[in-house]
């Protein structure tokens, strides 16, 4: 059987398995649809938020990410992990304790106000459909790529699965899914980072091969990291582990994108509602840490990847000669993942830094004196030929690694386990902002459970369709939009829910005045700054990080508010007061 | 809130205090802004600072949310405030 037969049998594998697990777990009441009933154990919990955690973006592109930016991807690193630490201490047990089904439940309950309520449903919408949109089209690539499928029937695949568990199972069918989800993509990232370690340092556990020798070669018993250092000077890059070379990457602004990363994540909707999901104030403790441990697996395997992939991709690639070069380079020719365009007319390929040419790669169907593809992109003035899409770096591994086809197949099943997992965890977090906090707390307030049960699937197939939508026309900023969901995740919840936890004192205005400050602030300033061709007027810090400014106005805003208008009433000071203490949250309904 | 709790509470803030420096100096410390001069000592072929930013602080981030759980229950147990 080939690759693509056994993509076919694997992604047809873990699919059954999907749709087996939501029918066990299908739901009849509103408490299973939108907290899985509170009975998710924690170490269930853990994967749970692991894989509704870690998108498409983790899984496919992030080492890609790490491998060209070298040191600066800590802050993907420090910042997607270190946000678990912030949850950990500062909410999720609180959160927990506090135990309504939503996010804008706690905000609208402790500041007593259905305005804010309202503010934090439209954030929590808002910060999710950003983020789903781009999944749908991470599971239309996958597709594509792997199964040879058209990219939009892909996303339309995509999207009847995700619906079909989505509303059957509500939180409960999404938590066990995400469970099965986890395994498949952790075991699809292991495996071809094992084999490239194994094969670049002859050491199987990838963080350890990471700082050690290479095995064979031209450079063999020399440090790995050294040697990329020499290479990138060799080449004209910066060196692998350079820190702060360029503006983008001043130690400021590496310094804000990681704090607006790790706030932004302890901020995200989907990921905090995972905390409702459990059993105890105990028990959202220890799910926060098992969650962190299942993430730390992969993304202290990423950097690792990152570095032998550069180095594996630099030494068998730069001034080979096209005939010669690997077999993998000629299957991922076909989908543009890379490309070569002989300048010197050497029949050999040269790298070095800058664009090969402009935009992606655009075949012109013929073949050149090499057999090469040729292209109909005006080439640049610089010497480098050859181009890579950082996507490449994960998706290419299984083939460099040199094993076999089923491994293929399985590392598709894990590119479309992570990108689904996240999107049926984003939309969950749609429909209940949508019919709980909107439809039932401020529209409907006698809604029966029958009626709020069938809003919220509903709900679950007008979002579905939404980000279908946008999966098949993505406006053109997706690519962009990453930086607004962490930027106004940070700039908006965070602030507020920690302020409610640990002061009695900030009251309904400062909690609307903060919000709308901190969002309006980040808001503007990605908008000028991403499409308005504004430069970077806040001390140089990219978009990317300016959420962190973002949440300190908002924690500015609201104290100063607070304490020059009303005090919070005695029954909201008791609320406060309950939530930190642990005892009485509350019976677990275990199924 | 009773003086039994205003206790708790304390105790509480004292340990998230006490590990979020930590957090802080293994990530923000570590891991950025003493980078360069950690990166001049290096345990195998890593530079620390490199070290700390791509590997370190992840490990310590996960031992910190475990720690923070053990501190949490033998304090819930000593003022009786499990579930």
């Amino acid at each position: 059987m080939g690759i693509l037969g056994w993509t076919y049998v694997m992604v047809g594998l873990t699919f059954t398995l999907y749709i087996v697990v939501a029918w066990r777990s299908r739901v009849k009441d509103v408490k299973g649809f939108y907290v899985a009933g509170m009975g998710v154990p924690p170490v269930a919990n853990g994967m749970a938020t692991g894989a509704d955690w870690m998108s498409a973006a983790s899984f496919i592109s992030m080492a890609g990410l790490i491998s060209f930016l070298g040191y600066p991807g800590c802050y993907y690193l420090m910042g997607w992990t270190g946000g678990y630490v912030l949850l950990a201490l500062l909410l999720a047990p609180y959160l927990r304790k506090f135990g309504k089904y939503t996010v804008p439940d706690f905000v609208g309950d402790r500041y007593y106000s259905d305005t804010a309520r309202l503010v934090a449903a439209v954030c929590a919408i808002f910060v999710s459909f950003t983020y789903v949109a781009g999944q749908m089209r991470g599971v239309g690539i996958v597709f594509s790529r792997f199964l040879e499928v058209d990219i939009n029937t892909g996303v339309i695949i995509g999207m009847c699965i995700v619906f079909f568990y989505a509303a059957l199972g509500g939180m409960k069918g999404i938590t066990w899914t995400q469970v099965c989800q986890y395994c498949v993509l952790i075991v699809a990232y292991l495996i071809p980072a094992i084999a490239i370690s194994m094969k670049v340092t002859g050491i199987p556990i990838p963080q350890i091969g990471f700082g050690s020798t290479i095995s064979a070669g031209p450079d063999a018993g020399k440090y790995l990291l050294d040697t990329l250092n020499i290479i990138a000077r060799d080449l004209g890059f910066t060196e692998y582990t350079a820190t702060f070379a360029s503006p983008s990457t001043s130690m400021l602004n590496v310094l804000c994108i990681t704090f607006a990363l790790m706030v932004g994540t302890a901020g995200l909707p989907h990921v905090i509602i995972r905390f409702y999901t459990v059993p105890s104030v105990k028990a959202a403790r220890i799910s926060a840490g098992w969650a962190l441990l299942f993430i730390a697996i992969l993304y202290t395997t990423a950097p690792a990847v990152a570095a032998f992939a550069r180095y594996n991709m630099i030494n068998t690639l730069n001034n080979q000669s096209y005939q010669h070069a690997p077999s993998w380079f000629k299957n991922w020719q076909k989908p543009g993942l890379i490309a070569w365009v002989d300048k010197n007319a050497d029949g050999k390929i040269q790298y070095f830094p800058g664009a090969p040419f402009a935009g992606r790669p655009d075949f012109t169907g013929q073949t050149g004196s090499f057999g090469e593809p040729l292209l109909a992109n005006a080439p640049t003035d610089n010497k480098n030929e050859l181009y890579v899409d950082r996507d490449i770096m994960v998706l290419a591994n299984p083939e460099i690694g040199g094993l076999p086809a089923w491994i293929v197949g399985l590392v598709a099943a894990g590119g479309l386990a992570a990108a689904l997992s996240t999107a049926a965890g984003l939309l969950l977090v749609v429909s209940s902002s949508i019919s709980h906090d909107l439809y039932y707390r401020v529209l409907n307030k006698n809604a029966t459970e029958k009626q709020r049960l069938l809003v919220g699937r509903i709900m679950i197939g007008v979002a579905v369709i939404c980000a279908g939508y946008f999966g098949i026309h993505p406006p053109a900023f997706v690519a962009q939009v990453v930086a607004f969901a962490f930027g106004l995740a940070a700039s908006s919840f965070f602030p507020i829910i920690v302020l409610g936890i640990f002061t009695t004192k900030t009251n309904r205005e400062g909690c609307i005045a903060g919000m709308i400050t901190g969002i309006v602030f980040t808001a503007v300033y990605i908008i000028q700054t991403k499409f308005l061709g504004v430069s970077n007027w806040f001390f140089g810090i990219t978009p990317e990080g300016i959420g962190t400014i973002g949440m300190l106005l908002n924690f500015i805003v609201a104290i100063a508010v607070s304490a020059v208008t009303s005090p919070v009433p005695e029954d909201v000071r008791r609320i406060v007061e309950n939530v930190r203490i642990p005892k009485g949250a509350g019976e677990a309904t275990a199924h | 809130m009773s003086k039994e709790h205003t206790e708790y509470w304390r105790r509480n803030i004292r340990i998230m205090v006490w590990l979020l420096s930590i957090w802080f100096i293994v990530s923000y410390l570590f891991g950025i802004i003493l980078v360069d001069v950690l990166n001049t000592i290096k345990i195998g072929g890593f530079p620390l600072g490199f070290w700390f930013a791509q590997q370190g602080s992840i490990y310590v981030f996960v031992v910190l949310i475990f720690v923070y759980c053990h501190l949490m229950k033998k304090l819930d147990h000593e003022f009786d405030v499990e579930e």
